[in-house]
């Protein structure tokens, strides 16, 4: 009871930023040179179209009431008309969507297949050999471009080995799943190395804390002692690293998408750009913020969830 | 004769240094019967807690047991392979901390903590495990052990924790605690409980307690025989009676000094001036002989043996010739005093 | 890291013998610094060390692979010298990439200097624009914003600053909070010197180190995100050489010709690579 009610407060806490969100996608448009609705209608537009769009967009009223008329479409869930693909965005959202989630979800499994072991054996083993070769992925994984990644996994697994699909995404829940794996495996290697070193330390803090003594000094076994112990607590401050990191590659699932030519958001913002489609962009852009902002309040509430200390009222 | 308990043999402990070594217990020896309550006092940084630590393989990285024996029962365990070291230490022994709340895991339910042990270790099932553990609770003075079985270590008072950690070390059926300051993080009151719990343990339930203390009126509460240790070495032991009516070694002596005592009103004749020598270098001659007022030329050049020094008592000072100047020198000061 | 903290206060503190020995550099520090020069300086010699044009097509000679003659590195799809325009494409890399560090380095150490020195509503304003920036990713924001501005390093350099700034803003305030509290600052107030003067002289230098240690990893995922924009054919516009822009021309003949992508690719991982050691070693430095 106590939890739904910080999950409530937690939403509401959400208004403020979710209309800054909405201000600064509605200031995208403002920053384009020229008339907004003549960008906005593409290069084929008709003079009468534009001048039909400059009222019905209020272009001749002030700003703060446009922003206001903007603001009352998006709460109607009306993120604007893509007049190159002739469809609301909603739309074109709604059937690109799922793509993106998948990878994001494909993407956070596959990060913590690869990095809580890692992690977790550089820990237990300090500074042996294991530890000393994961500590120094991090370093080489920083300036690692997920999407040169993503084509030499193409290369080396899709195409010379033939292991997994190279591009798309597949009809059945089966292809989804197969198509999925170098896509998540992509993003995860770009995000561990990040989580490795946060969770390898707060592992090694942990380990070295006075309740493992106190765990030890039951008898009970080492793996059940970082297992049950360490590794709760060490999750408890990795998963807000995990959070702000899982926020941050949104934006890559952008490139990954490119890269393994699958039918997400982000696929369809760059092809929208590409054609200069503005209020598809626009649209878009918004879904990736509410995607962030949505991840964060997962992140919170997972910690809450972990955490006993966190306080709930 | 019926070997003790518990007996360590010429207990060597190392901290590894960026240069060199520290060499923090310079072989400590000491016994503890059944059901027998022995206190180890000293200052910080003499070594009492690393050894405490050491005899249940739970020293903190980098520090590591040199060498040295532990005799259970009489039978030496220190060549058993690793596993069964381990399991036949936290078999007879286990630990209560300073420091309750860090010595409880956070993110876990007091009463699962306690649970623990009888679960995984001693084969319970669950719900027989969280039967044992609410009859700990109960047994340490917890009231309404149901309820706060349920809830986590920052809700509960200080006393409350400890309480709880002398519960959790009751899980695995020891047949003796070691406590390492338990009630040094607690104000009086509670301390005095904390303390009663574990007097009631050894008399009702013949559980044994080593109990290490830097503060003598916390050891005297509770143990019947001290070791007093200083840089490293125990320096003096016996009865807790005679140890404190009659000290045999000058550090002791001091020791005792620095603790005030309202009744006599006597002056800190003599606090102890200067620090404990560097463990990190060679130490020749008598550790204390820099600090004590009686050190001659012999024990700065040779270090003291442990000699016997009354019945079921050793010191190590070559000067327990001076044993009574000491008391005289108190008598006279406190008497100038008033 | 002693083993003081470790063990606990039973122990007497560790001989300080030993901390001087170790110096002033780190491994990491160095073998960073030296991979990184070796790059800058590859990048300002490209024409001493190819004769080749790095635009210039020659469709006779397309898709040679590498170690053919006069072109070492091979050719790209038009025929343009892979090597000459993996130089002169570190050139464009390199210099817009710690261009654009530079200017949100400024902005959000002075908007953070503010907004912690001041606090109260000040504060309150800055706080809420930061959350509404760092509710977008950052790549997306950027891609959106170069977007609408139009391609160009112009606008490349603008959108990263108009996102950059926020994590400067947020480490310094935090420094500037921890800082104001302490008896240098709370002297300077005292003193009764110009608020700017105790900002810039007394704060800043004390509360900037942070910063530069994150610059270090952020020129980095500035470079990422120069590339990647590159990639998506939303950076720098050709036919100027950049390395993002060469992963994605090679991409359609990675099965046949798999070093037109890797190469270039190889060159930002290991760019990557230096500037990683660099700013572990100037952490490893600044925790010392």
């Amino acid at each position: 009871m106590k939890y739904l009610l910080y999950i409530l407060k937690r939403l509401v806490s959400l208004i403020p930023v979710l209309l800054g969100i909405s201000f600064i996608v509605f200031f995208l448009i403002r920053l384009i040179p020229g008339d907004p609705a003549a960008t906005l209608l593409g290069s084929h537009a008709t003079p009468q179209a534009i001048s039909e769009l400059r009222s019905q967009m209020g272009l001749d009223k002030p700003l703060l009431s446009q922003y206001v008329t903007f603001l009352g479409h998006l709460l109607q869930g009306n993120l604007g008309y893509s007049y190159v693909y002739s469809s609301s965005v909603m739309d074109l959202v709604t059937i690109s969507l799922p793509v993106t989630i998948w990878l994001l979800v494909s993407g956070t499994v596959f990060t913590l297949l690869i990095a809580v072991p890692l992690a977790v054996l550089a820990a237990a083993r300090r500074n042996g050999i294991a530890d000393n070769i994961i500590r120094a992925v991090p370093v080489v994984g920083l300036g690692l471009p997920a999407f040169w990644l993503g084509i030499m996994l193409i290369l080396i697994f899709g195409l010379k080995l033939g292991w997994f699909p190279v591009a798309g995404y597949g009809a059945s829940l089966a292809d989804h799943l197969r198509g999925m794996v170098l896509p998540g495996v992509t993003i995860a290697l770009t995000l561990s190395p990040i989580l490795i070193r946060s969770l390898r330390a707060s592992m090694i803090d942990v380990l070295s804390s006075d309740y493992i003594v106190t765990a030890n000094s039951k008898g009970i076994s080492t793996a059940r002692v970082v297992l049950g112990h360490a590794l709760r607590n060490a999750a408890v401050s990795s998963v807000t690293v995990l959070g702000v990191n899982l926020a941050y590659l949104t934006g890559s699932t952008l490139v990954v998408e490119r890269v393994f030519s699958l039918p997400g958001i982000g696929q369809q913002m760059i092809n929208s750009i590409l054609g200069r489609d503005f209020p598809t962009v626009q649209g878009i852009t918004l879904v990736f913020a509410i995607m962030v902002v949505v991840v964060n309040l997962l992140t919170d509430v997972t910690h809450a969830a972990l955490d006993p200390r966190v306080k709930l009222a | 004769m019926t070997p003790p308990l518990l007996e360590v043999r010429d207990l060597h402990v190392d901290i590894p240094m960026p240069h060199g070594r520290l060499h923090a217990v310079r072989g400590v020896s000491l016994s503890v019967g059944a059901a027998e309550s022995v206190g180890l006092v000293g200052e910080s940084g003499s070594g009492k807690s690393l050894t405490l630590r050491a005899l249940l393989g739970l020293l903190p990285r980098p520090a590591r047991i040199v060498s040295g024996t532990i005799l259970i029962d009489g039978e030496d365990v220190t060549g058993l392979p690793a596993k069964r070291l381990k399991r036949r230490l936290t078999d007879t022994m286990s630990m209560v901390f300073q420091d309750s709340l860090t010595a409880l895991n956070p993110v876990m339910r007091v009463g699962d903590q306690i649970a623990e042990a009888p679960l995984r270790k001693l084969g319970k099932s669950r719900s027989e495990a969280k039967a044992i553990a609410v009859d700990l609770m109960r047994e340490v003075g917890i009231a309404d052990p149901e309820r706060r079985y349920e809830l986590y270590p920052h809700q509960l008072s200080g006393g409350m924790r400890q309480r709880i950690c002398i519960a959790i070390a009751l899980s695995t059926k020891p047949r003796l605690i070691l406590a390492d300051e338990p009630t040094t993080a607690l104000d009086v009151t509670i301390q005095a409980q904390v303390l009663g719990v574990l007097r009631r343990l050894k008399q009702e339930e013949h559980v044994g307690l080593l109990l290490v203390s830097h503060d003598l009126a916390v050891v005297s509460q509770t143990c019947s025989r001290l070791y007093v240790m200083y840089a490293g070495k125990v320096v003096e032991s016996g009865d807790l009676l005679d140890l404190v009516t009659e000290p045999r070694h000058p550090y002791t002596f001091s020791l005792l000094r620095s603790v005030p005592d309202p009744d006599r009103r006597v002056a800190r004749l003599l606090t102890i001036e200067g620090r404990p020598p560097d463990l990190s270098e060679a130490v020749t001659g008598c550790s204390f002989a820099p600090r004590c007022p009686f050190a001659e030329d012999a024990c700065r050049e040779r270090e003291p043996e442990p000699v016997p020094a009354g019945p079921g008592r050793v010191s190590a000072c070559r000067r327990i010739d001076t044993a009574e100047r000491w008391t005289a020198m108190v008598s006279e000061e406190a008497v100038s005093q008033q | 890291m002693s083993a003081v903290t470790i063990v606990g206060p039973d122990v007497p503190a560790a001989p300080e013998a030993g901390r001087r020995i170790r110096g002033r550099w780190n491994p990491p520090l160095v073998a960073g610094l030296v991979l990184f020069g070796l790059i800058v300086a590859a990048a300002l010699c490209a024409p001493l060390l190819t004769s080749q044009d790095p635009i210039k097509q020659n469709l006779a000679d397309a898709l040679l692979a590498p170690g053919a003659k006069g072109h070492l590195l091979g050719t790209d799809a038009l025929g343009r010298d892979v090597l000459a325009r993996l130089l002169y494409g570190a050139r464009v890399d390199l210099r817009v990439g710690v261009l654009a560090v530079i200017s949100p380095f400024i902005i959000g150490s002075l908007v953070g200097l503010i907004a912690g020195w001041f606090g109260g509503w000040v504060d309150a304003v800055i706080g809420r624009i930061v959350d509404m920036v760092i509710a977008f990713p950052f790549l997306v924001l950027v891609i959106a914003l170069v977007f609408a501005m139009g391609p160009g390093t112009t606008s490349i350099y603008t959108a990263i600053t108009l996102v950059g700034w926020v994590a400067y803003c947020r480490i310094v305030r935090g420094q500037v909070l921890v800082a104001k509290e302490q008896e240098y600052a709370m002297a300077a107030r005292a003193s009764g010197l110009p608020t700017w003067r105790i900002l810039l002289r007394h704060l800043l230098p004390n509360v900037v180190l942070q910063a530069i240690v994150f610059s270090m990893s952020d020129i980095v995922l500035t470079l990422l995100a120069i590339v990647t924009l590159g990639f998506l054919g939303l950076g720098v516009p050709p036919p100027t050489p950049d390395w993002g822009t060469m992963i994605q021309e090679g991409q359609q003949f990675i099965l046949t010709k798999w070093y037109i992508s890797t190469i270039p690719g190889l060159a930002v991982v290991i760019t990557g690579l230096a500037l990683a050691l660099i700013a572990d070693g100037i952490v490893e430095k600044a925790n010392r």
